[in-house]
């Protein structure tokens, strides 16, 4: 299985307060938390075991909020992109709220608020329907040369 | 009243990581990765690098044994059923790539009750150098445990 990935618009992205990033969606699939634990070493059960999920009172497993966090993440790299993408990223920051969960659809939208030095200041939430799974995030990005 | 028993400013031996090419592409995949430099050599090499790149959030993966041991060590005492992760701060100084060895040190810098909510926070410094000493990343994990004060 594999998890379905949309990026947003390809029209060249702006480093100017007020861009919007474009939008990353992704349908994380049915097994991406047993992926991600033996990927990250996070093998808590409240993320791969339905039935211990539902002891401790959760509606099923959730998603690893790190997991999400890294989708915030790479909104931020895909956007710059290619070789000058993954070290973009020089700063980034979020807190988790509410729960999200493997087969439903996550939308990543992400803003400019500041561009100084070259370096854009990007704010960036990540829901789940209405659920705001990540919030507050706030991103520093180096602004690619070609601008 | 809650306990205030957790070793505040204790700071754990370093744990070094060996950063693997075949798990830079194990953790891509996992989070949905598509940039070739994390999947591909040839394209990681055409662009200068001497390996496969580490998407940033590979981070948690090199320092996920250091902070675990934080995490679970008996002095801090945090009961891990009713522990949520509450946010999360990186900051990094530059990319990795598969061959490099590094090493992380955790120190528990804060902890914090807050009696109106019941809740405790428990927050963790993680710094990683490379085998130069130099900084490679940096992050604050903000842990948060339910209940604890009763």
């Amino acid at each position: 299985m594999t998890d379905t990935t949309t990026d947003g618009a390809t029209e060249p992205v702006r480093w100017e307060p007020g861009a919007e990033l474009p939008t990353l969606t992704i349908t994380p699939d049915r097994y991406v938390t047993v992926r991600y634990a033996g990927a990250s070493g996070d093998f808590n059960p409240i993320h791969i075991d339905e039935e211990f999920a539902q002891q401790v009172g959760l509606p099923g497993r959730i998603l690893h909020g790190l997991w999400t966090m890294a989708q915030v993440a790479r909104a931020q790299t895909d956007a710059v992109g290619g070789a000058e993408g993954p070290g973009a990223l020089q700063r980034l920051e979020v807190g988790f709220r509410g729960m999200a969960f493997p087969e439903q659809e996550i939308v990543v939208t992400s803003k400019v608020t500041a561009v100084e030095d070259g370096v854009a200041v990007v704010t960036s939430t990540a829901k789940q329907g209405s659920t705001r799974v990540v919030r507050g995030g706030s991103a520093h990005v180096r602004v690619p040369d070609r601008g | 009243m809650a306990e205030t028993t957790a070793p505040v400013g204790k700071r754990y031996p370093a744990v070094t990581y060996a950063v693997g090419r075949e798990k830079i592409r194990e953790y891509a995949r996992a989070v949905g990765e598509t940039n070739p430099l994390y999947l591909d050599v040839a394209a990681a090499r055409a662009a200068g690098y001497d390996d496969v790149v580490a998407p940033p959030m590979f981070v948690v993966v090199y320092s996920s044994a250091a902070i675990g041991a934080a995490l679970y060590d008996p002095e801090v005492g945090i009961d891990m059923q009713r522990l949520v992760h509450g946010a999360q701060e990186f900051a990094w100084e530059r990319v990795l790539v598969a061959g490099e060895e590094v090493s992380t040190v955790v120190a528990l810098d804060e902890v914090r009750y807050v009696e109106t909510a019941d809740l405790t926070y428990y927050v963790f410094g993680a710094t990683t150098t490379d085998s130069e000493g130099a900084v490679v990343s940096t992050g604050v994990w903000s842990n948060i445990v339910r209940g604890a004060g009763r």
